[in-house]
């Protein structure tokens, strides 16, 4: 048994394990630790792949970011289960039933031996494409203008980088517009609209201090 | 490279494991901040397939669409909790089962 495959098994089954932690804890914060702990040994498997630029996003993006506003709202709700509060749904039986096909159709459709693993295909996913105009005398004396592709071995990161830049700039830039939309939605949404309820709660020492203020204006503009 | 790395079926099967996981979530929990996670588990499952694809067939489409999936679960968690906590003000409450005004 080769090391890599070791280090899958055992990253493999942290990964089920805490998978299934995330589910069956009760506490939502246990549930977001061990979601992270998930987002690591995944990164792992990433990286496993020959995806380094991935691996890395996922654990800035996911364990760094996804992983830190799940927690802070997690705090800022501050919901408290008592001990004998239900946490499963009422059709938890029907889930557990629908987890367990998925899982066997998953399984019976993943025969092995179906894809054939090629040895070292990851020299691929390192190549940087660059693309540029020769100037190519043909056998009847004109000249063409022909595009020329050349690739170079560097690394992931700069092969996923140019693929960005070029291949895909335009999913690229819908994806940052699709940001800026999540990030206003997220603000208008979540924003707190004083009520008339509120606004009756003001506490004693504002309503005193505004009205100080107020008559200090009247004073000053007397 | 002689090492033989784990096979694209080991892989797979590792993601669908996750995703059924992910979707018992989804279906038995009570706690909507929970739901969301076991989405994010579904999603992580889906890009371990893409990742192990892009590794099979030796292109790179697999993982610039991973890229894409993260970025629009980002975009997701963060409009979702927005949704959490305004349902959270409206009810006092995040369970999924209280929010039924449309007699879902």
């Amino acid at each position: 048994m080769s090391p890599a495959l070791v280090v899958f098994l055992v990253i493999g089954t942290i990964a089920v394990a805490s998978s299934i932690l995330v589910v069956a804890m009760r506490n939502p914060v246990h549930s977001a630790l061990f979601l992270l702990l998930t987002f690591l040994c995944v990164a792992v498997l990433f990286v496993m792949k020959g995806a380094e630029f991935v691996g890395a996003v996922q654990v800035l993006v996911y364990a760094g970011g996804i992983m830190v506003l799940f927690l802070f709202v997690v705090m800022l709700i501050n919901v408290r289960h008592l001990p004998d509060e239900r946490v499963l749904s009422n059709f938890w039986k029907g889930g557990l039933l629908v987890g367990l096909a998925v899982f066997l159709l998953f399984f019976t459709l993943v025969r092995p031996g179906v894809y054939r693993d090629q040895a070292a295909s990851d020299q691929r996913l390192r190549t940087t494409y660059k693309y540029h105009h020769r100037k190519v005398l043909q056998p009847d004396g004109t000249v063409v203008r022909k595009l020329i592709r050349r690739g170079t071995v560097e690394g992931n990161s700069e092969a996923v980088g140019m693929a960005l830049y070029t291949d895909y700039l335009v999913p690229f830039e819908v994806a940052s517009l699709f940001l800026l939309v999540a990030m206003i939605g997220a603000i208008v949404i979540g924003k707190r609209e004083l009520s008339a309820i509120e606004e009756e709660n003001i506490p004693d020492y504002m309503l005193a201090r505004s009205e100080k203020e107020h008559e200090v204006k009247e004073a000053m503009s007397a | 490279m002689p090492e033989a790395l784990p096979s694209t079926e080991a892989y797979l099967m590792l993601s669908g494991t996750l995703f059924a996981v992910g979707l018992v979530g989804v279906i038995i929990r009570r706690n909507m901040i929970t739901v969301l996670m076991a989405v994010e588990l579904m999603m992580n499952a889906v890009n371990i397939n893409l990742v192990a694809f892009s590794h099979r067939f030796a292109s790179l489409e697999g993982q610039v669409f991973t890229i894409f999936i993260i970025t629009v679960a980002a975009g997701e968690a963060a409009v979702g909790l927005a949704i959490i906590i305004q349902l959270y003000r409206l009810k006092s409450s995040i369970n999924v089962d209280e929010a039924r005004e449309l007699n879902g």
